[in-house]
């Protein structure tokens, strides 16, 4: 049964904009200039946008500059079906000076019994396996406290919770130290 | 069918996190295990993309970046396969997406300041989405090993990466494809990040002399196998096959 195994993963290496973000990767023409991912919200959508920044710091602190960053949440209604003028994914690059990744997106709504949250992956030179990490938000402590998933993780939850700024949320990703954000094997 | 979980990865058959001979693992690997969970809707659902997404060229990387008439430089390559997942079954409509160096090892990218020229027709992505039978098909240069800065004499195989969507998110999977003889392969600490001689056979494409066009391109032939769901009836009835 060998070839119906999971083909090995191998890390996205420094380049991966050339292949999934041709326009980060200064490649002019491709795919309509328009990069996979980087529009979530269209401008007939009636919901209000919010600004999620993502922040990727490595085990000496230093901002994670070439890495690339995924989404995929559902709409603020609470599903994974069609929100007019929405994509539940999206696709950003880390800043090449700050490390940071920004995502013009909607506010989830919670799904079920879970509480609203944003599932994220994230792949760059150095990881030889995506990382899956979830990012839940500040304002409803009750709610994820109350979550499964956050529970698994315990007295480390808090490494998952992205804080209010203005504008939307700002949330920073320790690939390792002493606030390690909690990654997933789902 | 979606309702049903995924089976778990095995941790020991993709490459840990820290490989030490790799050097950019050592701080950007997570030193906790990851927790796991049971997937919920999140993990079990993921962006669909149409098969009009990629324009009529995006697969073709001789000529999606080129001047009208004239053609990426290099050995010219097609590169196809199927895409499955564990229980066998074809995976259609699917997005994958590739990037490479050109023939001499250069990438078009900020970040690559390699000795060897970029060459003006050539951009290094593509991308397509699987036919109904989970099909897919490049054409491209075969691109060049170059040498990267890992402490040593370090040169990477020539290689094609892939980015690969399945039914679910937790099915999202970023691997290399190689070339089957290339003397690089047993030497990148890359590579060698894989556990098993198994597993990095899988990452192998074999030369295809049957799907070759005589006086025209020569074929490689690379599968690409995403997670499958627990065991169910599929197991016995082998779809896909």
């Amino acid at each position: 049964m060998t070839e119906f195994r999971e083909s090995p993963s191998q890390t996205a290496g420094p380049y991966v904009h050339i292949g999934c973000m041709p326009g980060v990767a200064g490649i002019q023409g491709m795919y309509g200039d328009t990069d996979p991912g980087s529009e979530m919200v269209q401008t007939v959508c009636a919901d209000p946008v919010i600004s999620l920044e993502v922040g990727v710091l490595d085990g000496a602190g230093a901002p994670v500059c070439d890495a690339m960053i995924e989404i995929w949440q559902a709409g603020p209604e609470g599903s994974f079906g069609v929100t007019r003028g929405f994509c539940n994914w999206g696709r950003a690059a880390t800043d090449a000076a700050t490390g940071v990744a920004t995502f013009e997106t909607l506010r989830p709504g919670a799904i079920g019994s879970q509480a609203p949250h944003i599932l994220v992956w994230i792949v760059a030179r150095g990881i030889n396996l995506g990382l899956m990490t979830r990012i839940y938000f500040d304002d409803a402590p009750e709610t994820n406290a109350r979550d499964e998933v956050f529970k698994i993780a315990g007295d480390r939850a808090g490494t998952l919770v992205a804080r209010s700024v203005s504008g939307g949320f700002r949330h920073t990703i320790r690939l390792q130290g002493p606030d390690e954000t909690v990654f997933f094997d789902v | 069918m979606t309702d049903i979980p995924f089976r778990r990865r095995d941790p020991d058959w993709h490459p840990p996190a820290l490989a030490p001979d790799y050097r950019s693992s050592r701080l950007r690997s997570p030193h906790h295990k990851l927790l796991h969970y049971a997937p919920t809707e999140t993990e079990m659902t993921g962006p669909a993309f149409g098969q009009d997404m990629p324009g009529p060229e995006d697969h073709d990387l001789l000529i999606n970046f080129a001047q009208p008439g004239e053609t990426a430089l290099g050995p010219r390559i097609i590169v196809h396969g199927r895409l499955l997942d564990e229980n066998g079954r074809a995976l259609p409509g699917k997005l994958i997406e590739i990037w490479q160096a050109n023939a001499g090892g250069r990438y078009r990218h900020r970040s690559d300041g390699y000795l060897a020229p970029l060459d003006p027709n050539f951009g290094g992505c593509g991308r397509c989405i699987t036919d109904a039978e989970g099909k897919y098909l490049f054409r491209s240069v075969q691109p060049g090993p170059y040498p990267w800065p890992n402490g040593g004499n370090d040169w990477r195989p020539a290689h094609i990466h892939f980015s690969v969507f399945g039914d679910g998110f937790a099915q999202r999977l970023i691997t290399q494809m190689y070339f089957e003889g290339d003397p690089h392969i047993a030497l990148c600490p890359i590579v060698q990040s894989i556990p098993s001689e198994a597993a990095i056979d899988r990452l192998v494409a074999r030369f295809d002399p049957g799907a070759t066009v005589p006086m025209d391109i020569r074929a490689y032939r690379f599968d690409i196998v995403l997670r499958g769901r627990q065991a169910t009836v599929f197991e016995n009835r082998r779809e896909g096959l």
